[in-house]
C-alpha cells in the first residue's frame, strides 16, 4: 500500500488525541476517520498496465442537537481541521432544527461509550513482481484462439481502517483487507462478440488468490467465451430457471436487498435510487416468497465482502432474519431509520468513505441453504435454462418489475444439462417471482459472492455488499435471448 | 484553491530529476450537500476534499499514486515524498508501450465564479418554498476544481462555482414529477417559477393511473429521458477502445446499421461545464463530431488508446465517455407535442437502463416520474411504470419521427466520489412504435 506521508497529522492515535482537544457546544458529536490504501495491477493483452496506487484518507465530523444533525468532512485531519469541521457540522445541525425530519435526537445517535476493535483477515504482504508474473502467465494462458480479442486480468488490493470516537467516550477501530482478482475475456467472430468474466469478491489477504483458485481461471474463462460465440441465442418462452450463486447475488441484491432498505421505505431515496413496493405495514405477515425462502442480514460470515463488527454509526452488528419461511420479518435500517419508523432494523448505517455520511445499506444479505442437491434440481426440470454470472440489470424504482441478463445460459431438457446458449435474459416482478421458488440448494452448494459497486444515496455512494446463496430453482419464468 | 494548486504544481516541477516527467491531476471541491424528504431537511453537511493524482514517467515507464491532500504547506513535502516513492517503483516496471502524455505545454485558465447564497440559508429557503408539498430532493453547491500540471511547466486550471437542485414532487406512491434548477447564479424568483411549474405538472398526476399492455406505442421521450438513454450509450458507445475490442454497443453502426438522418451527436465543450483539458495534459478540441446525420464519424480516442491502436487522439478522457454531449435539434415544436403524439405515451424520465443485448444495441429500462398516456392529442392520465426493450437502431433509427426544436442543457447531478462537471444539450425525441414489454 502507498504511504500518504500524512502520518504527522492523520493516524488513529492522532485522531484520538485531536478529538480530546475539540471544543463543542452540542450534546453529542463524533469523528469518523477513514483510510483506504489501494494498489491495482492490470495486465491487458500481455501488456503490464501502469501500476495504480492510492491512499484516500479523511474524517467526517457529525454534530447532533435535539431535532438536528449535521456533518462536515475534511481531508485536513489536524486539530484545526477537525475543529473547523465540527463547527460547520454544528451549524448544519442547528439549521436542521425545526426544519428536519422527525426522530433526530442526541440519544438516538449517541454511543454510550461503546468500544471495540476488529482486526483484518489475512496479510497483504506480497512481492509486486510475483503478482505481475502471475497475471502475465494467466493472460498468456487465455490466448487460446485468434477469436479471443481481449484478455484483461487484474488484482486489486485494499486495506481499509476506520475509527469512530465520540463525545460520549466511544472508541471503535476496525480494519479490513481485500485481495480482488478478476478476469475478462472477449471473443468475437462473424459479427458476434461475447464476454466472459470471473472475479472473487471477498475479504482476506493475499492467501485468497490460492483459495479462489485464481491460477488457471483465465483459460477456463477464455474457453467459455469461445463456446458462447458459437452458441445459439437463448430460446424465448415461459420455463423453469435455475440460477447459479453468482446470479443469485444480483437477484437477491436488486429484488430483496434494495426493497427492504428502510430509508427507501421512508421515502429518502425517492428522488434518486427510488422507493419500495414494501410498505411498513407488511412486516410480520407479508408473504415475500415460497416457504423455501429464508433470508438473513449476516455481517458475521467469515470472509464475506461486507462482514464487520460495527456499522459506521457505531451500532454493533449481528445476524438477524429478514425473511423466514417466506414471510417478511424486518427491514434493513440503521438506528436513525429505526427511530423514525418505529420498526426494528439492523446495523447497516454505512458510508463508502470519509466524505459521505452513513445511510441505510445492504451488508451481507444471504439466502440460507435448503435441502436440494444441484443434480436433484436439474433432474426436476423438463424444460429450462441454467444461468450464470450477471451481465445486465434493470429494475423499476419500486424494485418490482425487473429484467436481468447473464453471460452464460445452459439449456436443461428432460432433467439433463445440454448445450450453452448466449444472451440469456429473464424478466419478472419481485412481488411474485420469489413465490415461484421451487427448490433451494443444500449447504454444500452455497457460495459467497458480492459486488464492489452498489450505488445509492445523495450525494452518491458506491459501496461493497456481500451475497451468499446456493443455486435456486424458479418455476414459470419469462426467459428470452438477444436480437438475432 | 488556485494558490494551493500553484504551490503543489511548483512542488511537482521541483521533484522531477533528469529525464523524469512528473504529472499532476487535481480533483478538488468545497461542497455543501442537502437532502430533502417530505419537504423537510433529511441530511445536510459539507465536504472539503483535495484529491491529487501524481504520475512519474521515466524512460518509457510510468507509475501513479492518488493522494488526499489537506491544503496545508505540508502538501509540498508530501508531493516530493510521493515522487520519491514512485521513483522506487518505476525503476522495476517494464516499459509501457502504450504510454502517451502531452510534452508540448499549453496552459489554460478557466475560472467561473457563481452568485449563490450560503448553503445553510439556501436550505432554509428551499424548505420554506416547498411548504405543503411532498418535496424530496438534493441540493449540491460550491466550488469544483480540476487542474493539470507537469514538470515541463504546463498548468491548466478549471474552477466553477455552481449549484444543482434536483427534486421531485410526489402525489402518491410512485406518482411524481421531477425538476431541476442548476447554474451559476441562484434566483429565488426563478426557483419559485420552476416550483410552480412542478406543482402544475403534479396536478396532472391526480388523474386516474392507466395500466398499459405490452406492445408498441408512439412515444415521446423528453430531454431528461434522452439524457438517460445517452448516459447508457456513453458507457462504451463512443469509445474507440471498445470498438477496437469489438465490444462497443454501437459496433454495428457503420457496419450494416445506421441511425436516422435526424441524429447528429458531438462532444462539444462550448457552453458546457467540463474542463478543456484531460489528465494526460492534452488540451481538448472544442468539438468532436461522433455521429453525423445518422452516420458514424469518429469515436472518442484517449491518448493511451491512440498509442495502442495507431489512432489519433482527440482529447478524450481515459474512459472515452463524453463529458459535454450535444445532440442537434430537430423541427418538432414543443407546444404541439401532444398533437404529434396523437395516441401514445409522453415519457418525462427513464430509469435504470441497461443492455439486454449489447452487440445489437438492444436496451431495456423503465419509465419513471412524469409519464402519461396520450389519446387524441390530450393527456389521459399517468401511466403505471412500464418496461421498454428495443434497439437503438429502431429508437434513433428507422422509427425516429423527429427531434424537438428546443433543446435542454442538463447539468449532470452525479456525485460519485466528486461532483460531476459533465453536462449535455439534448432535444426530445418522438418515436413511432417503441416496444414495451412488462
Amino acid at each position: 500500500m502507498p504511504a500518504s506521508h500524512q502520518g504527522e497529522t492523520s493516524s488513529p492515535d492522532r485522531i484520538r488525541a485531536h478529538a480530546r482537544g475539540l471544543r463543542a457546544d452540542v450534546p453529542f458529536w463524533s469523528v469518523r476517520w477513514y483510510e483506504q490504501g489501494t494498489e491495482r495491477i492490470d495486465v491487458r493483452n500481455d501488456v503490464v498496465e501502469p501500476v495504480r496506487r492510492s491512499i484516500d484518507r479523511g474524517a467526517m465530523v457529525t454534530a447532533v442537537v435535539e431535532g438536528g444533525v449535521g456533518y462536515a468532512a475534511t481531508s485536513d485531519c489536524s486539530l484545526a481541521g477537525l475543529q473547523g469541521a465540527l463547527d460547520r457540522a454544528t451549524q448544519w445541525a442547528r439549521t436542521m432544527q425545526g426544519r428536519g425530519v422527525e426522530g433526530v435526537t442526541p440519544e438516538a445517535l449517541g454511543l454510550a461509550g461503546r468500544r471495540g476493535m476488529a482486526p483484518p483477515r489475512g496479510s497483504l504482504e506480497h512481492r509486486r513482481a510475483d503478482l505481475i508474473d502471475l497475471l502475465r502467465a494467466e493472460c498468456a494462458a487465455a490466448r487460446i484462439d485468434d477469436r479471443v480479442v481481449e484478455r484483461h486480468l487484474a488484482i486489486e488490493m485494499r486495506k481499509v481502517t476506520s475509527l469512530i470516537v465520540s463525545s460520549d467516550g466511544a472508541d471503535i477501530e476496525q480494519s479490513f483487507h481485500h485481495v480482488l482478482p478478476s478476469v475478462q475475456v472477449i471473443a468475437a467472430a462473424n459479427g458476434i462478440s461475447q464476454a466472459r468474466t470471473w472475479d472473487h469478491a471477498q475479504q482476506g489477504g493475499i492467501e485468497t488468490l490460492a483459495q479462489a483458485a485464481f491460477a488457471g481461471q483465465a483459460r477456463i474463462v477464455a474457453d467459455e467465451a469461445l463456446q458462447l460465440v458459437a452458441a445459439p441465442n437463448c430460446p424465448d418462452g415461459r420455463m423453469d430457471l435455475l440460477l447459479a450463486p453468482d446470479q443469485m447475488m444480483l437477484q437477491i441484491h436488486e429484488s430483496i436487498g434494495h426493497p427492504l432498505e428502510l430509508d427507501r421505505i421512508l421515502g429518502d431515496e425517492r428522488n434518486y435510487a427510488g422507493t419500495s413496493f414494501v410498505t411498513p405495514d407488511m412486516f410480520g405477515h407479508y408473504r415475500y416468497g415460497s416457504p423455501l425462502l429464508n433470508v438473513t442480514f449476516d455481517p458475521t460470515v467469515a470472509g464475506e465482502l461486507a462482514t464487520y463488527a460495527f456499522d459506521d454509526e457505531g451500532a454493533e452488528a449481528r445476524k438477524v432474519w429478514l425473511i423466514r419461511d417466506g414471510l417478511l420479518e424486518r427491514p434493513l435500517g440503521g438506528r436513525l431509520s429505526q427511530q423514525r419508523s418505529g420498526l426494528p432494523g439492523t446495523a447497516n448505517a454505512r458510508a463508502c468513505g470519509w466524505n459521505r455520511p452513513p445511510i441505510d445499506r445492504m451488508a451481507n444479505i444471504n439466502v440460507e441453504p435448503g435441502a436440494s442437491s444441484f443434480d436433484e434440481m436439474v433432474r426436476s426440470v423438463r424444460r429450462g435454462v441454467y444461468m450464470r454470472t450477471n451481465t445486465s440489470w434493470s429494475i423499476d424504482d419500486s424494485r418490482n418489475k425487473f429484467q436481468f441478463g447473464c453471460e452464460v445460459g445452459q439449456l436443461i431438457e428432460d432433467g439433463q444439462l445440454k448445450g450453452l446458449v448466449r444472451n440469456p435474459n429473464y424478466r419478472g416482478i419481485s412481488a411474485t417471482f420469489w413465490r415461484n421458488l421451487r427448490m433451494v440448494g443444500a449447504p454444500g452448494t452455497m457460495a459467497c459472492h458480492g459486488t464492489l459497486y452498489c450505488g445509492k444515496g445523495e450525494p452518491n455512494q458506491v459501496i461493497t455488499v456481500g451475497h451468499a446463496a446456493p443455486p435456486c430453482l424458479f418455476g414459470e419464468v419469462d426467459v428470452f435471448g438477444g436480437a438475432s | 484553491m488556485e494558490a494551493w494548486f500553484d504551490a503543489i504544481a511548483d512542488a511537482a516541477r521541483a521533484a522531477a530529476r533528469g529525464s523524469e516527467l512528473v504529472l499532476l491531476w487535481v480533483v478538488a471541491e468545497r461542497s455543501d450537500f442537502v437532502r430533502f424528504n417530505h419537504g423537510r431537511l433529511r441530511q445536510a453537511g459539507s465536504v472539503m476534499q483535495r484529491h491529487v493524482g501524481l504520475r512519474l514517467v521515466d524512460r518509457g515507464r510510468q507509475s501513479s499514486v492518488g493522494l488526499e491532500l489537506d491544503g496545508s504547506r505540508a502538501d509540498r513535502e508530501r508531493i516530493m515524498a510521493a515522487v520519491d516513492d514512485l521513483r522506487g517503483i518505476v525503476a522495476h516496471l517494464p516499459e509501457d508501450p502504450h504510454l502517451l502524455v502531452c510534452t508540448d505545454p499549453v496552459s489554460t485558465l478557466d475560472i467561473r465564479r457563481g452568485d449563490i447564497p450560503e448553503a445553510t440559508d439556501l436550505a432554509a429557503r428551499v424548505t420554506q418554498a416547498a411548504t405543503g408539498l411532498d418535496f424530496v430532493g438534493f441540493l449540491a453547491s460550491g466550488v469544483q476544481c480540476r487542474g493539470f500540471a507537469n514538470s515541463l511547466g504546463q498548468r491548466n486550471w478549471h474552477a466553477i462555482e455552481t449549484f444543482n437542485l434536483d427534486w421531485s414532487v410526489y402525489l402518491r406512491a410512485d406518482k411524481a414529477v421531477k425538476a431541476q434548477y442548476a447554474g451559476f447564479a441562484w434566483s429565488d424568483a426563478e426557483f419559485g417559477r420552476r416550483l410552480d411549474a412542478a406543482r402544475i405538472d403534479a396536478e396532472r398526476m391526480t388523474l386516474p393511473a392507466e395500466r398499459i399492455e405490452p406492445g408498441e406505442y408512439r412515444t415521446y421521450l423528453a430531454p431528461h429521458a434522452m439524457h438517460e438513454l445517452m448516459g447508457l450509450l456513453a458507457w462504451g458507445g463512443f469509445s474507440a477502445r471498445a470498438r477496437a475490442m469489438q465490444w462497443s454497443p454501437l459496433q454495428r453502426l457503420g457496419a450494416g446499421e445506421q441511425l436516422s438522418p435526424h441524429v447528429t451527436l458531438a462532444e462539444c465543450l462550448r457552453d458546457g461545464t467540463a474542463p478543456r483539458f484531460q489528465a494526460d495534459g492534452f488540451v481538448r478540441p472544442e468539438e468532436v463530431t461522433l455521429v453525423d446525420r445518422g452516420v458514424f464519424r469518429q469515436a472518442l480516442v484517449a491518448p493511451r488508446t491512440a498509442r495502442e491502436y495507431g489512432l489519433e487522439a482527440n482529447g478524450a478522457n481515459g474512459r472515452e465517455s463524453p463529458e459535454s454531449l450535444v445532440m442537434s435539434a430537430g423541427a418538432l415544436p414543443d407546444e404541439s407535442m401532444l398533437d404529434a403524439i396523437g395516441d401514445g405515451l409522453y415519457v418525462g424520465n427513464l430509469w435504470y437502463l441497461n443492455y439486454s443485448d449489447r452487440m445489437s444495441a438492444r436496451v431495456t429500462g423503465m419509465t419513471r416520474f412524469a409519464t402519461f398516456r396520450v389519446r387524441r392529442g390530450r393527456i389521459a392520465g399517468p401511466v403505471e411504470v412500464m418496461r421498454f426493450d428495443d434497439t437503438l437502431y429502431r429508437m434513433l433509427g428507422n422509427r425516429l419521427v423527429d427531434l424537438t426544436a428546443r433543446r435542454e442543457r442538463i447539468l449532470d447531478t452525479s456525485t460519485y466520489s466528486e461532483r460531476s462537471t459533465d453536462s449535455a444539450l439534448l432535444p426530445g425525441a418522438l418515436i413511432d412504435g417503441l416496444r414495451f414489454t412488462l
